[in-house]
């Protein structure tokens, strides 16, 4: 049952992915990366991480992709309609680079990761004897919390400065211009 | 119990979508989606060795700090976007070649 899920979960994320990539429509292709941002969170609930598949539904589908949306409408009026108008090859011969580049480059990953074998780890083989593997039946959610506050106090406050940063920044770089 | 390498296997193409979207793409939000896509296949590879480490949990608490990362990225970037093409009249970065007053 969890290999049929994970089966599908992995399909539908590769196979939206794959349309977001190629598709013409830009609007279709943001929606259609909500598909991609849903399956991944069907994957990390079944590697037992369901706090963080809430924080991605919550974060990437709420917040970032109204974001894109609403970016795309306010640039994207025209620029549609040209992007509608002119109708290209499935394919295109301009594309070829980037396609071979990215060929070649899953080959050599794949390759690799089938190379480094890595469920045979030392340190997850000991966790597997160790018994430190998370269980479905565990509370991750509240080890999350101690932990975010005692052992990673450091890098949450330097994460939590830089998003205040980078918003202010954003609200700043949007601003309406003075005309001075 | 999913062996490890299905995840690497889904993650690798993930990044590898990603970084085509990113090098072929004529519009700077598309690109941004591939950034994206991106950031969540090494998403999916920290959660999935994160499983063997019930105790502190390193791999779900830094996914966590990269979706931050992701959020406050996008926020940036977006807003460049909208500036470029209050400049420029459109977003297509191979067409943006002329530097700003």
């Amino acid at each position: 049952m969890v290999q049929f899920l994970f089966y599908l979960m992995a399909f539908i994320t590769l196979g939206s992915a794959v349309f977001v990539a190629v598709t013409k429509n830009l609007v279709r292709s943001i929606f259609m990366f909500f598909i991609t941002l849903f399956g991944l969170a069907g994957l990390y609930v079944l590697c037992l991480a369901d706090f963080v598949a809430i924080t991605q539904i919550v974060i990437y589908i709420g917040g970032i992709l109204v974001l894109m949306l609403f970016a795309f409408m306010l640039s994207g009026r025209d620029n549609l309609n040209n992007f509608l108008a002119q109708r290209k090859p499935f394919i295109s011969i301009q594309n070829l680079p980037a396609i071979i580049l990215v060929l070649v480059f899953l080959v050599v990953l794949l390759n690799m990761v089938f190379r480094m074998d890595a469920d045979n780890f030392e340190w997850i083989k000991k966790a597997i004897v160790n018994k430190t593997t998370l269980l479905p039946s565990e509370n991750t959610t509240e080890n999350i919390g101690v932990n975010l506050m005692t052992k990673y106090l450091l890098p949450f406050e330097a994460i939590s400065v830089l998003l205040m940063v980078s918003l202010v920044g954003a609200a700043h770089l949007s601003r309406k211009e003075k005309k001075a | 119990m999913i062996p490890l390498i299905n995840y690497l296997v889904v993650s690798v193409t993930l990044f590898c979508i990603g970084m085509y979207m990113v090098l072929s793409k004529h519009n700077a939000i598309q690109i941004l989606i591939g950034i994206e896509l991106m950031l969540n296949a090494a998403n999916l590879n920290l959660v999935a060795f994160g499983k063997y480490d019930s105790a502190n949990n390193a791999g779900q608490i830094f996914t966590l700090f990269t979706i931050v990362m992701a959020a406050a990225t996008t926020a940036v970037a977006l807003a460049i976007i909208l500036n470029v093409y209050k400049q420029y009249k459109t977003i297509d970065p191979d067409k943006i070649d002329k530097l700003g007053d």
